[in-house]
């Protein structure tokens, strides 16, 4: 009588056998040439938040590169080859991660990874998918940690790293607000605490008065508030999350202090803070303007400003995001998503006729890479770092308005130096040539 | 004399449990040969996962099903088992079935830790301490006095060692992993199955029915479900660290609440209380979220819509499983078996009998 349930296991295991047997029949026939590409497409894939916590705002980079690709194909695509990029969701969580990159890189046979977004989910994949020699590029994180072309010679970063921007917002901060006194207000993790390290480099130690970290998850700043308004610092730079940008604004409202505020590009979108400043207060039972609030704020810049259309790669982002994604705002992840996107094409391009991994790894490698940045790329032989800099900007009217020249720098100890090159015009059809 | 001697093997084989759970465990570990290598590499990495998930459900499953308490915090002894791996992995370099095993005993120590608690809390109040577990315990790893050792809100990087050269240059690593996995599967099956029919299997089983009764026959109640529950986050913790080397990484972000519940949802899925239910139900919460996003994707349909595609026809899943077979999957083969035996074993035999 007791024979069936044990051998119901076994049963099991068989049913085990056959769903997944099932699973992989899609997998396809893998050709000699290179993985994703035929003589008519080229696959890419990412790995994006688009549900959870992390989602607001990030999912929209999904559908704004597939948006700038579409637009890339509808006007022949490269060498003739469209580009379909596969993004999934892994809700943030770093194994959905790692078990949605081996899906793309093993069963989609994805030529590349482009614009995976995060730093404790992306990386958990980079030594898989160094050692799998499949490209990724362009991480949509600002760790220092994408750039060791040593032990990951497949892996490239994308945005300026967080000391980089460190170190021009503390420049900024030592010429133009010397002797003040100074706090920091930081996300307690690798993007607060990199940050830091460039703020470190040029705001003299004796003026800090005060560093307060966050939690991400955790709302109620009010203790780390109340601890640099005690401080009585001039100037706060808060190395934050949008959301804590505007968590930061509201608590010290409330205390009546109004430092000056430095924020790292990261937190500054000034269309997701103001957003943010009236969700905020409405839910506390109040209104505020958030464009007033976050006046005079002071940030880096690394893409020229989402409202001046004047500038030729506004407009031609405006254009595609008006044309394929009419629904999504047009805010800073659009905009991002598609300059990468223009950047991956770019590479692509110039990989030749017949890309492979290593063409395009090449092409970054030789440098010279344009786009829609303010600075240029750090890519080179020893470097798989992206933009190296930005621009001092300050927000007026809700507008980031730039001041000065560019300026470059490194994640060391290099110095911060003015970039007088005009910036590049957009291609007139929006298709970089080789 | 002929009927005789075949019936000895068959006596053997309905009196000892052992020999039964023996052959049985064989004949899985060769299915499990034969599959793995007849499947490509994501495929593997997919099989890897239900095996390691199977083993959690099958220790929450002897937990719940059995003693009759209920843990909502089961993420919690897996984060535990997979920190566990990914230390020992990184600071001591042991080889990885002591590796394992060290993820077993820590997993098993909180487990009973926890279960001495768990021992005065009944019903909702369970359900609710057990769930303070998943929710806090990951956190830990960003505290401050932790956060050097456990890597912070960043979590681990874990590597583990490639395939050993003996089988080949080019052995697949998911392969490599989907053995280690379904071996470990199997051996927790082989384990549980004789667990269950033991003596304490048979005390766990008076306790869920009657405490007071079970104490009048002399069994020990909160020491049964403290021993069950110190069992059940054991194989938890086996669980986290072939968690930690399959997907080779151990942090807070992949041990969310979604986890736990999704292990619970596995054992009701499959059947609460059976093993193979276990298996069941971690095939369906592994690789129905794949499906339905595959699914979602080919559908083209709008951001906002596409995003949550997998998750509603998850939920639908998981309704229809239950309208269906109340009693979990499980309880459906066992009719469908019932069923096929009464129409074609019984009139064989009734046949031979009026033969003879």
């Amino acid at each position: 009588m007791t024979v069936r349930r044990p051998a119901s296991v076994v049963v099991a295991l068989a049913a085990v056998v056959a769903l997944t047997a099932g699973a992989c029949a899609s997998g396809g026939d893998a050709a000699e040439s290179t993985p994703g590409i035929t003589a008519d497409s080229v696959t890419i894939g990412s790995t994006i938040p688009l549900t959870g916590t992390a989602a607001p705002g990030y999912s929209e980079q999904g559908p704004a590169a597939k948006a700038f690709f579409d637009y890339v194909n509808a006007n022949g695509g490269i060498n003739g080859r469209k580009i379909t990029l596969k993004y999934l969701d892994d809700a943030y969580n770093p194994a959905q991660t790692v078990t949605l990159t081996k899906q793309l890189v093993l069963q989609d046979k994805v030529f590349a990874i482009v614009g995976s977004l995060g730093t404790p989910t992306h990386t958990k994949v980079v030594d898989f998918l160094n050692s799998s020699r499949v490209p990724d590029l362009f991480v949509a994180s600002g760790c220092t940690c994408w750039d060791q072309p040593e032990k990951n010679p497949y892996t490239f970063g994308w945005q300026p790293d967080y000391t980089v921007e460190g170190k021009i917002l503390g420049d900024y901060v030592k010429k133009n607000l010397a002797g003040k006194k100074v706090a920091y207000f930081y996300q307690d993790d690798d993007f607060g605490r990199d940050g830091m390290k460039g703020l470190d480099k040029y705001i003299d130690q004796s003026l800090v008065v005060s560093r307060q970290p966050y939690q991400p998850g955790n709302t109620d700043v009010a203790a780390q508030v109340s601890a640099i308004a005690a401080s009585k610092a001039d100037v706060v730079v808060l190395e934050a999350i949008p959301a804590y940008t505007a968590l930061f604004k509201l608590t010290s409202l409330k205390l009546g202090y109004s430092p000056t505020l430095v924020a790292s590009s990261v937190g500054a979108d000034p269309i997701t803070v103001s957003g943010l400043l009236e969700n905020f207060a409405k839910q506390a039972g109040s209104s505020v303007k958030g464009q007033d609030l976050i006046e005079g704020l002071v940030t880096s810049a690394y893409l020229p400003p989402l409202d001046d259309t004047s500038n030729s790669w506004t407009a031609l982002f405006k254009k595609i995001h008006d044309q394929y994604i009419p629904n999504v705002p047009f805010d800073g992840n659009v905009y991002y998503a598609m300059a990468y996107a223009y950047t991956f094409t770019q590479a692509l391009a110039r990989a030749g006729q017949n890309p492979t991994r290593q063409g395009v790894i090449d092409a970054l490698k030789k440098g010279g890479l344009t786009g829609p940045g303010l600075v240029p790329f750090r890519y080179g032989a020893d470097s798989h770092a992206g933009y190296t800099g930005g621009q001092i900007a300050t927000i007026k009217d809700g507008k980031q308005v730039s001041s000065g020249t560019p300026l470059t720098t490194d994640d060391g100890d290099g110095p911060v130096t003015p970039y007088t090159q005009p910036q590049p015009q957009a291609p007139a059809n929006g298709i970089p040539a080789a | 004399m002929t009927a005789l001697a075949a019936a000895a093997p068959v006596r053997v084989w309905q009196r000892s449990t052992l020999v039964r759970h023996l052959t049985l465990s064989v004949l899985g570990l060769i299915v499990l040969y034969f599959v793995t290598t007849s499947l490509d590499s994501f495929a593997n990495l997919q099989f890897a996962q239900i095996c390691y998930t199977a083993i959690a459900t099958a220790g929450l499953t002897v937990l719940s099903g059995l003693s009759g308490q209920i843990s909502l915090g089961h993420g919690a002894f897996v984060a535990v088992g997979a920190y566990t791996t990914a230390l020992l992995l990184e600071h001591l370099d042991w080889p990885l079935v002591l590796v394992l095993l060290g993820s077993v005993v820590v997993g098993g120590a909180l487990g009973s830790l926890v279960g001495v608690a768990a021992a005065r809390l009944r019903g909702p109040y369970l359900a609710g301490a057990t769930l303070a577990l998943a929710v806090g315990l990951p956190s830990l790893a960003d505290y401050h006095g932790l956060r050097e050792l456990l890597g912070g809100a960043n979590g681990l990087i874990v590597t583990s060692d490639p395939p050993p050269l003996s089988l080949g240059e080019t052995f697949p690593l998911e392969r490599w992993q989907a053995w280690i996995c379904g071996f470990c599967l199997v051996v927790t099956l082989f384990l549980l199955a004789n667990l269950t029919r033991s003596r304490i299997g048979r005390d766990m089983r008076l306790v869920r029915e009657d405490e007071q009764a079970a104490a009048l026959s002399g069994v020990h109640v909160a020491r049964t479900q403290i021993v069950t529950f110190g069992i059940s986050a054991a194989f938890a913790g086996l669980a986290g660290g072939l968690f930690a080397i399959v997907n080779s990484l151990a942090a807070p972000g992949a041990f969310t609440l979604a986890l736990s519940l999704s292990l619970l949802t596995a054992a009701v899925l499959g059947g609460l209380g059976s093993l193979a239910g276990a298996v069941y139900g971690a095939v369906i919460v592994t690789l129905l979220p794949n499906w339905t996003a595959d699914l979602a994707q080919q559908a083209d349909l709008p951001r906002a819509i596409y995003a949550n595609i997998p998750l509603v026809l998850y939920g639908l899943v998981l309704i229809v499983v239950i309208i269906a077979f109340p009693g979990g999957i499980q309880s459906g083969v066992r009719k469908l078996g019932a069923l096929l035996k009464a129409r074609f074993v019984r009139p064989l035999q009734t046949r031979q009998e009026t033969r003879r």
